[in-house]
């Protein structure tokens, strides 16, 4: 491995200008579970390491005057299930978060790593695409945002221009009747990538679904919003004809590999599957909020 | 002495090493230092077959921080043709394994090895070795090695005239299976399949190995310091007494640390360099390139009476042996039918090799793999019979006086009274609900006696050492000191029990086969008789009488009785203050082939529960039931059964090595070769029987193997009842059973 | 090419080492700190071995690099005993036989030391979800999680 350096800026104009002097050869470090892995295999091997936890925007969990949420990039799994309001706000997407690996994980890892790592597997995308969350990227160029399920451009890849750091993600607030879910199929209990990932956000009225947004993870190169599926259960009560076009939809949507975690078949299967179930939870949290 | 109102016998006392093992003390290999020490890491074949044209290592000894290169023109050579045993390992096939010599057999076979001033050096000096290869065609299954049109890996190996990847066949023959299935009124017959599994301890292999003026000492990760000696000494040419093997603690073994990888090639290392070099693998290097246990494919055939009487048993058995020959077909083929009582017996294994690394002892070696075939069938058969699956088990058990395929006559064994107790538990008729199912297994370990040193000593205080040859790696050294308190008559506390290396004690075989309590609490006790004959003696000093009057009775020597003399008893610590004037030094010690192990038995109940739109498996809950002799440690003696289900739930559910399409392990780390974690299990609740073993002073029987043997079954046929589909092969992992649950129905 | 100065507090002591930038903070203990509780098992997060706390959180200290212990405060298995006390996590796991070749045990004891810290009193289910990140391959975690309730129940009689 070539000499490796390491930098701790204070400041977010000081992390982006090394990381985009660096041209390609630096790496964000903010949990580190997924980077330090990659160095020890030799997949990564980085000329800078940009320690990006001592800047302040990046380890912010704000609630919003309008009841939005804004989550810094470097907030690790363990922080965001500290903080009292938002589980209670985001259920689905907190416990996604909580399914990156095992508390010693937990104790390091970021959804915004998680998302910045590109794996079609990250627990925290579905998640964080069905709550329709908008993340905050700082450049050379300044600031700008884009929704979440752009964000993914293939397996480890991303659409963040060079030089780019992703700063913090923010959830939209959440209207009364609201629920969101995640669930994955993992052959173990604990400690397995997902074979299969399925986010679920749905707003209710009156037993009708009237909002609703699905993310479906490692059934293709990157993590999807699957519209078919939300198109299939708003307007409607959860009926089981509703909830099978939606699982259809999802199984329609997969483009997935035979890898050692699972074949094509199982996972298109296992797709609509997750989807019902995550949905009957998300209904049920939309019930009592 | 079986005598069950024991003081320390049976009493789950605070094992010796435990203290160091909480604060993080404990010495393993890894841990260990020595001044001007420097790191070894070995260069590893890219190919998982290919001829090895030439290796240059110049580039890499002018590297200047590089002390030693070594490749297999250091190793001592053993030629193909003349078999070398040492143990049960043949040296052709060792020194082959631990550096490649003609050829690379398997991704990841070490091709040299580097040892250098840091980790990091050594690691970038191994890219500038040089390595011609002309790369050959590569097979890994064993069904597909044994095709005609495999690639053969060693054309010395011939099967039927021919050169070919089957290297070794084992039968075994009771009567005329024949004859038996003619007369049989059920028969079923079905094949099985199940893939390679790691034994998966957590420490991963390391050692440290110093020579100074020719002289080396070596501390390693072993389950036999004496076998690391031996095999240091063979495959580097230094005599024995040359060389000093220490055990350090170890991190779990369960047979894949009774051979060597490092030690030899750290040896080599350390002599070229003049410095101590110390060697630790990486998870990855331990999976890719130490040995698993085989994967197999077999097919049984079982036939019965209408009345559950077992009339014939036919099993073969293929196991994959790795890139070279040794795969345990002993325990599949010698196993597999050896809890029963049936005339008439046929059991074949065939030893098969292929590109992947050679294996290793995996705890009850090939017993099952065999078992797993055997106690699925037995489990259809008594379905086809509309008889309970342990009524037909206990119809047809072997007891005292069974002949078993494998040769022996049993003795006195336990294994009805596991079959009894297995009935008999709340377990096995507690209320099932839907998706969920019960199963029931048995099985079978040869276990071992062999060879045991050990020294007992009484210190100047009067308390005592005792010093065994056998790494602990079940808890052995609180049964030991258990057992010396006891017939001492002493506290437990004031007993130390240490392992010694291969200068301090005598020769002691393995820490394998379920052997180490037996062997080494019958050397044990043979020199704690000895002691305490010599304390009786030195009383009778003391006392000025017969040696003959004099009694050794808790902890205190005593007049036999009144007419020897009024004298107050003497007590070890009276005793060992006056050792010098006595006589000298209180010690013995005694060193024995021990015989006399004779084989374990258990039986299992397992429930589980299958989410049928996910195909996932939860595990319920689990039942031992096991003959052990006499529990000498109960809680360790418990551990052993609970360690050997978890095992075999994993193994029967998520383990396996899965290959990518360059013929390279694609899973070798814990990520994706998925053993179970905590949240998987429920309580392992063990069921512990005690019929002693009359040909051991405290009726020890081995414990340590057989817990593996039954899962695998227990498990498939708890899945036939929760989901009404026959699992043929392993592991049963969720997009396989979705897949079956799909099928229709049988 | 030099190497970095850390200062950092382990087990309440400040300790100062050296290091390069891509060294892993289990790299930094079991190397130049001397503190070889913490095992390697696997070097990538999925065995727990390592396991240590750092600020009182759990963690992986294969998966920190040495550097981000600057300034923070640790804690390994070297601290988890007052003086000769063992603590009584410690204590159970001798008496219940909830270890056998012990390679795992610093690992399972700094988690379950974390895991009682947060929650006093848990579950066999929080427990065992607890200890998820450790993996055990002699006891089948049996004994362990029975050695961790039996200390919650304790400690909560205790306090």
């Amino acid at each position: 491995m070539t000499d490796t350096r390491y930098l701790a800026p204070q400041t977010l104009d000081e992390a982006v200008s090394a990381f985009a002097a660096a041209q390609g050869a630096a790496r964000i470090l903010a949990g580190g579970t997924d980077l330090l892995v990659q160095m020890r295999a030799g997949v990564a091997t980085p000329g800078l390491i940009v320690d990006i936890k001592k800047i302040g925007e990046m380890n912010r969990i704000t609630e919003n005057a309008d009841g939005s949420f804004t989550v810094g990039a470097a907030v690790s799994a363990v922080s965001l299930a500290d903080h009292p309001r938002f589980g209670t706000v985001w259920p689905g997407v907190l416990e996604a978060v909580n399914l990156i690996g095992s508390k010693q994980v937990q104790g390091r890892a970021s959804p915004g790593g998680n998302l910045c790592n590109g794996s079609p597997a990250g627990d925290s995308v579905p998640a964080m695409i069905a709550a329709g969350a908008v993340v905050t990227i700082q450049g050379p160029n300044g600031r700008r945002q884009m929704p979440v399920e752009a964000f993914p451009a293939g397996p480890g890849k991303t659409n963040l221009a060079p030089g780019e750091i992703l700063v913090s993600f923010t959830l939209p607030a959440r209207p009364a009747g609201s629920g969101d879910a995640y669930l994955r199929m993992i052959p173990r209990t604990e400690m397995d990538i997902a074979v299969v990932g399925c986010g679920v956000s749905l707003t209710m009225k009156d037993g009708v679904c009237i909002a609703a947004r699905v993310g479906l993870g490692a059934v293709a190169p990157t993590v999807m919003l699957v519209e078919d599926a939300a198109k299939a259960l708003i307007g409607t009560r959860l009926e089981p004809a509703a909830l099978a076009a939606a699982a259809a939809a999802c199984s329609a949507a997969c483009r997935p590999i035979n890898d050692k975690r699972g074949t094509i078949a199982y996972r298109t299967k296992v797709a609509g599957v997750l989807l019902k179930r995550a949905v009957a939870i998300a209904a049920e949290r939309a019930s009592r909020s | 002495m079986n005598d069950m109102s024991n003081k320390w016998i049976g009493k789950s006392t605070i094992r010796p090493d435990g203290a160091e093992k909480v604060t993080g003390r404990a010495a393993y290999a890894a841990d260990t230092s020595m001044p001007g020490m420097i790191w070894g890491k070995v260069l590893r074949s890219p190919h998982p077959h290919a001829r090895i044209i030439s290796i240059n290592t110049a580039k890499a000894e002018a590297h200047p921080g590089v002390k030693a290169v070594v490749t297999h023109k250091d190793v001592v050579d053993f030629p193909l043709d003349k078999s070398v045993m040492l143990g049960i390992q043949d040296m052709r096939w060792m020194c082959r394994n631990i550096m490649a010599r003609e050829k690379a057999l398997f991704h990841g076979h070490p091709i040299a090895a580097i040892a250098a001033i840091s980790e990091k050096v050594a690691a970038e000096a191994l890219q500038l070795i040089d390595v011609e290869y002309e790369v050959l065609p590569w097979v890994i299954d064993a069904e597909d090695a044994i095709k005609p049109d495999a690639p053969i890996l060693h054309d010395f190996i011939k099967f039927d005239g021919k050169p070919s990847n089957i290297a070794g066949k084992l039968e075994h023959k009771l009567g005329d299976v024949d004859k038996g299935f003619a007369e049989a009124e059920v028969v079923v017959e079905r094949s099985f399949r199940t893939a390679p599994v790691h034994q998966g301890y957590i420490e991963t292999h390391a050692c440290l190995v110093s020579v100074a003026d020719g002289k080396a000492t070596v501390w390693s990760s072993s389950q036999g310091q004496f076998m690391v000696r031996a095999m240091c000494s063979y495959l580097t040419g230094l005599p024995q007494s040359d060389i000093r093997a220490i055990p350090a603690e170890i991190g779990g073994g369960f047979g894949g640390k009774t051979i060597v990888y490092l030690e030899p090639v750290a040896l080599l290392l350390a002599k070229k360099s003049g410095r101590p070099v110390k060697m630790v693998m990486t998870r990855e290097e331990v999976m890719r390139a130490t040995g698993p246990t085989s994967g197999s494919f077999s097919t049984v055939k079982i036939g019965a009476k209408k009345d559950g009487t077992i009339v014939a048993a036919q099993g073969t058995f293929y196991l994959q042996a790795g890139a070279l020959p040794g795969s345990p077909i002993r325990g599949a083929a010698g196993c597999a039918f050896a809890p029963y009582n049936i005339a008439n017996v046929h059991s074949l294994g065939f030893d098969v090799v292929s590109n992947r690394s050679k294996v290793a002892a995996y705890r009850a070696p090939g017993a099952p793999i065999g078992a797993y075939g055997v106690e699925c069938v037995l489990d259809e058969v008594a379905e086809k019979l509309g008889m309970d699956p342990l009524a037909l088990r206990l119809k047809n058990a072997a007891k005292e006086g069974t002949k078993a395929a494998h040769g022996p006559v049993f003795p006195r064994i336990g294994f009805q009274e596991t079959i009894e107790a297995a009935m008999a538990h709340p377990h096995y008729s507690a209320p099932l609900g839907p998706n969920q199912g019960r199963g029931v297994a048995s099985g079978f370990w040869f276990n071992a006696g062999g060879e045991s040193s050990a020294q007992v000593n009484i210190t100047e205080d009067g308390n005592v050492v005792v010093t065994t040859g056998h790494p602990d790696i079940g808890g052995s050294r609180a049964s030991i000191a258990n057992i010396t308190a006891e017939l001492l008559g002493i506290d437990y506390k004031r007993v130390s029990v240490l392992i010694g290396d291969t200068a301090t004690i005598g020769y002691s075989n393995l820490t394998g086969g379920s052997r180490v309590l037996f062997a080494s609490a019958m050397v044990v006790t043979q020199s704690s008789e000895k002691v305490i004959t010599q304390l009786k003696e030195r009383a009778a000093k003391i006392w000025k009488i017969d040696p003959e009057a004099v009694i050794w009775d808790n902890g205190e020597a005593r007049p036999a009785g009144a007419n020897a003399g009024q004298f107050p008893p003497l007590s070890l610590k009276d005793i060992a203050a006056k050792a010098s004037e006595t006589g000298g030094p209180i010690g013995a010690g005694v060193q024995l082939n021990t015989t006399g192990a004779e084989g374990g038995f258990a039986t299992h109940i397992c429930d589980v529960e299958v989410d049928p739109e996910l195909g996932t498996v939860k595990v319920l809950r689990y039942t031992s039931f096991q003959d052990v002799g006499r529990a000498v440690h109960p809680a360790y003696v418990e551990g052993q059964m609970q360690g050997g289900a978890a095992q075999g739930i994993g193994w029967a559910l998520n383990e396996e090595y899965i290959y990518n399409a360059k013929g390279q392990v694609d899973n070798p780390a814990f990520l994706d070769y998925r053993m179970p974690v905590c949240s998987d299990l429920p309580m392992l609740d063990a069921v512990m029987l005690e019929i002693p073993n009359p040909k051991h002073p405290q009726g020890v029987r081995g414990v340590g193997e057989v817990p593996l043997v039954p899962p695998l079954a227990a498990i498939s046929n708890a899945m036939y009842r929760a989901t009404h589909k026959r699992f043929y092969a392993l592991p049963m992992s969720p997009p396989r059973v979705l897949e079956k649950l799909e099928q229709a129905a049988e | 090419m030099s190497k970095m100065h850390v200062s950092t507090t382990i087990n309440g002591e400040p300790m100062e080492f050296l290091c390069e930038a891509h060294d892993s903070m289990l790299d930094a203990l079991r190397g130049p700190l001397g503190l070889t509780g913490a095992k390697e098992g696997c070097g990538t997060g999925d065995c727990g071995a390592c396991s240590i706390t750092v600020d009182g959180r759990l963690i992986c200290a294969c998966l920190m690099l040495a550097v981000e212990s600057e300034g923070k405060s640790l804690g390994t298995i070297e601290g988890m005993s007052q003086g000769g006390d063992l603590h009584p996590l410690q204590r159970k796991f001798l008496e219940m036989a909830a270890l056998q070749c012990g390679i795992c045990t610093p690992g399972v004891l700094i988690a379950a030391k974390a895991l009682l810290e947060h929650n006093p009193n848990p579950t066999e289910t929080e427990v065992r979800f607890g200890l998820a990140g450790n993996l055990c391959r002699c006891t089948g975690y049996d004994k362990i999680v029975r050695a961790v309730m039996e200390t919650a129940a304790e400690m909560r009689g205790a306090a």
